[in-house]
């Protein structure tokens, strides 16, 4: 089943945007921001970085992402579904990237992409719904609501724009149990209806005294929303919608768009804007690739690579863009052997990419093994609450063990 | 704002087992009485009198690959015209359900109609043909109120369902789990309730369960059917596809499962260890009869606690059918381009974000979709009539637009925004349809 695991709001969807050849992240940024995080404090440093969370719904082939193109177990259990030595992005190590992710080798060439390879979590769970909740609440042994994000802003205070998910959709991973992050839509970003309508929107949006708690999440999401937009239209007002002369835009030719693209030029906009923002979540559905997958999966990281390419290219001498660190990730892997249909069923340890100016590129963690499986699954080798306490200590600036529960040794790709 | 009073207690019913009640509509049920009233809405006996005025889409034939030209720009031009066709008739498909709910007279089997689509969720972007999209809607709407049972055997030899779940890629030696593992996690039993080895061994029983598109219809294809014993929930035997939903049924945490998804769907979400769950299985159990749990459930006095009554947040398919019923208008007379507002509402008919169906409640909540709602409430308001809102004093206006919109009441910080707004009905009325009072079900 194709999973599209949200809404992408129609508005706004732009062209493709020109491929990213000779993209060069510069860690000498025109004026001189910092670049680094801060010392990690209770409650993050302004200063500090930008995560950029890219959720791929639906379970990414990690084993044609990242291909073991030397290991001959790969193609063993692969053999039309493969791809051969001569057709991958060598990254050294016996791993090659797929074909299509052009843009992403050369942040690898630039030593701006760091692949921290076999990332899951133990007893892993082959349900779509359960493991991304894991992934997004990070509390593998518990049903809770909140998003590891979410906690973090349940420790700092209401300003909705610390976290903005692009789309109509709030993931998991921005809900706290007081603060929630923003959802933004790609379109435009304008109340109708003119002052009086605003005002008495406004007037009702007001805590009310024995409102119910889902009344009340209604009004403070009415709250939420004047809130942003006012921030958003302050930050954008007078700003060209691109660098770049965009294409036509289609309400009618969303089958073949870049769905990713749009999301991704909305966050470059807002970071080079100034925004407070501290965590943007942007997505991509359709990874569920149970039958003929090649072409689907090399269509949908083409995607990937195109939308990730553009938006670095667009941060290019960017202080604020500098400070970006885009994080890739899936709910699971999926099986090493193909299935009977050309396509691979749910699996478990998969790549974790982060790319940007602050990240040391380079591999991290240990390649799992094609021959020593769990029930035909990778073992995992690297703990994914690993991956977030890194990103929550060294980009954001906090004491990871708020929002993970318990302590995890980073991973030290920052 | 709950009340005690009838009036106050069929509107409550009226948002839940239908898509509200209008003003004359609450007065006569009020006359009734609420068990009458529950007893109305639960029979479905009658034929559905706005289906006239909804008259079906008509589809074009699906073009088969054989079908196409063999030269390669010919066939190129072919397989855009075949998916422009599928755009426009998926619009039509779309803006006919919308009507058809807005129209009804049996409205609870239309509300089933869409719970089952959310539970047996299926999007027309894998499906891609829109007229098998409809043919699983009249399934949801001609089984969904009997036997569970008889609809989830139905559903799973659907067309739209296999192509969904990857049917036709599951074979004897080469079994794909897909349709297997979503039948018992979300559609019989719910996680936890069943192995790893379950799944395994029940795909195996529905190898060569296959949809013939030069048919258009189902076909068990002997040679690609595993007839070899399998093991599932500890019994073995040569089962088929069949046997595995019937025994998945009989599983004791099936009945729980399937009542805590309506409950939740219709009052409020709990889970299936909840005592109100308790209460209704065993009935459930016996006769699966889906049409008599939903009177029992609107009988039940745990669906008129106020935790119920607060208990949900409308989605934007009963958000915009409610509105339009309230306001007499049609899919077609809204002022905004009906299919794309629901999708940016978050809510597409025939195109769920997952098989797992829409999240319920604070799903809705976000900035994106609040703002979304209010674009629509301002475009509806240009095109309703405004009579009842303008006939009376400015004054007493809020309290006409909470009567057309079946409201029972506002909230101070509502009051204080639409008193702001009262002297102008259209700001009126689209502040007021944003409001939590109404936002909630």
């Amino acid at each position: 089943m194709p999973i599209t695991r949200r809404e992408f709001v129609l508005g706004g969807l732009g062209a493709g945007v020109a491929g990213a050849a000779g993209l060069v992240l510069s860690r000498t940024p025109s004026d001189s921001e910092p670049r680094t995080a801060s010392k990690p404090s209770s409650t993050g440093s302004a200063a500090g970085g930008i995560l950029v969370l890219l959720t791929l719904y639906g379970g990414n082939d990690g084993l044609n992402t990242v291909i073991p193109y030397e290991d001959g177990s790969y193609l063993g259990g692969r053999a039309t579904l493969g791809y051969q030595p001569d057709q991958v992005l060598p990254l050294g190590d016996g791993l090659g990237l797929h074909p299509n992710l052009k843009a992403l080798k050369s942040l690898w060439d630039a030593k701006r992409l760091a692949v921290v390879r076999g990332v899951g979590y133990p007893n892993p769970d082959r349900s779509h719904f359960r493991s991304m909740d894991i992934w997004q609440s990070a509390m593998p042994d518990d049903q809770v609501v909140t998003g590891w994000v979410g906690r973090w802003l349940d420790q700092t205070g209401n300003d909705p724009l610390r976290a903005v998910s692009v789309g109509g959709s709030l993931p998991r991973i921005f809900g706290g149990d007081k603060a929630a992050g923003a959802a933004v839509p790609v379109g435009e970003l304008t109340l109708p209806g003119g002052p009086s309508v605003r005002s008495a929107f406004a007037a009702m949006a007001q805590p009310s005294t024995g409102a119910s708690p889902l009344a009340a999440r209604v009004a403070q999401s009415g709250r939420d929303l004047l809130a942003v937009d006012d921030a958003i239209a302050h930050l954008l007002a007078g700003r060209p919608q691109n660098d770049e002369a965009s294409g036509s835009t289609s309400l009618e030719g969303t089958g073949g768009a870049n769905q990713l693209t749009p999301q991704l030029e909305l966050v470059a906009r807002l970071v080079k804007a100034g925004s407070p923002t501290r965590v943007y979540g942007v997505s991509l559905g359709g990874f569920d690739t149970h039958a003929n997958e090649k072409e689907t999966h090399a269509r949908l990281l083409g995607d990937v690579d195109e939308a990730v390419g553009a938006f670095f290219k667009s941060l290019e001498g960017s202080a604020q863009g500098s400070r970006v660190v885009l994080v890739a990730y899936s709910e699971f892997g999926r099986r090493v052997a193909a299935n009977g249909s050309n396509g691979t069923d749910h699996g478990t340890a998969a790549p974790v990419f982060a790319a940007g100016a602050p990240v040391k590129g380079g591999f991290y963690g240990d390649e799992p093994s094609l021959t020593d499986l769990d029930s035909g699954d990778l073992k995992f080798t690297t703990d994914f609450r690993s991956v977030y306490a890194t990103l929550l200590e060294d980009l954001i600036g906090v004491e990871s063990k708020a929002s993970l529960g318990t302590s995890f040794k980073p991973v030290p790709f920052l | 704002m709950p009340g005690d009073d009838t009036r106050s207690r069929i509107a409550h019913l009226y948002r839940r087992a239908a898509f509200g009640a209008r003003p004359e509509e609450l007065d006569a049920a009020v006359a009734a009485g609420y068990e009458a009233t529950v007893d109305k809405l639960v029979d479905l006996t009658a034929a559905d009198a706005g289906a006239a005025a909804a008259p079906a889409p008509t589809f074009t034939p699906e073009v088969l690959a054989a079908q196409l030209p063999p030269d390669p720009e010919a066939r190129r031009q072919a397989q855009l015209a075949g998916q422009k066709a599928n755009r426009e008739e998926g619009r039509r498909l779309n803006q006919w359900w919308i009507d058809r709910m807005v129209l009804s007279t049996t409205p609870l089997r239309e509300r089933l109609t869409l719970f089952w689509h959310d539970h047996f969720a299926t999007s027309v972007q894998k499906v891609k043909e829109p007229a098998l999209m409809y043919r699983q809607n009249e399934i949801f709407r001609a089984l969904g109120t009997g036997n569970f049972e008889t609809l989830a055997q139905a559903v799973a030899k659907d067309p739209a369902m296999l192509i969904w779940l990857d049917a036709n890629e599951n074979r004897k030696g080469r079994p794909n789990e897909n349709f297997a593992r979503e039948l018992f996690e979300l559609f019989l039993l719910g996680i936890g309730n069943y192995t790893e080895g379950d799944v395994q061994e029940g795909a195996r029983a529905f190898t060569g369960w296959q949809y013939r598109r030069q048919t258009g219809a189902f076909n068990l294809t002997p040679a690609q059917h595993d007839s070899a014993a399998k093991t599932v929930f500890g019994q073995t035997g040569n089962f088929g596809g069949e046997d595995v939903i019937r025994m998945a049924i009989a599983q004791p945490a099936s009945a729980a499962y399937v009542v805590s998804r309506l409950w939740s769907g219709f009052v409020r979400p709990v889970a299936a260890t909840d005592p109100v769950i308790r209460q209704l299985t065993p009935a459930f159990a016996k006769d699966l009869d889906v049409g008599k749990l939903m009177r029992a459930i609107f009988l039940h006095p745990e669906f008129l606690a106020p935790a119920s009554r607060t208990g949900l947040v409308k989605q934007p398919i009963e958000y915009v059918v409610g509105t339009l019923r309230a306001l007499g208008l049609r899919a077609a007379g809204t002022g905004t381009n009906l299919p794309q507002t629901l999708d940016a509402l978050g809510q597409q008919p025939f195109a769920p974000p997952s098989v797992g169906g829409w999240p319920p409640n604070g799903y809705w909540l976000t900035t994106s979709f609040a703002l979304t709602r209010l674009r629509f409430a301002s475009a509806v308001a240009q095109k309703a009539k405004l009579d009842s809102i303008t006939s009376v004093p400015v004054t007493d206006r809020p309290a006409a637009v909470a009567r057309l919109l079946s409201v029972d009441g506002w909230g101070p910080s509502t009051s204080a925004g639409l008193a702001q707004v009262a002297g102008d009905p259209k700001a009126l009325l689209a502040v007021a349809l944003v409001s939590p009072e109404y936002v909630l079900a």
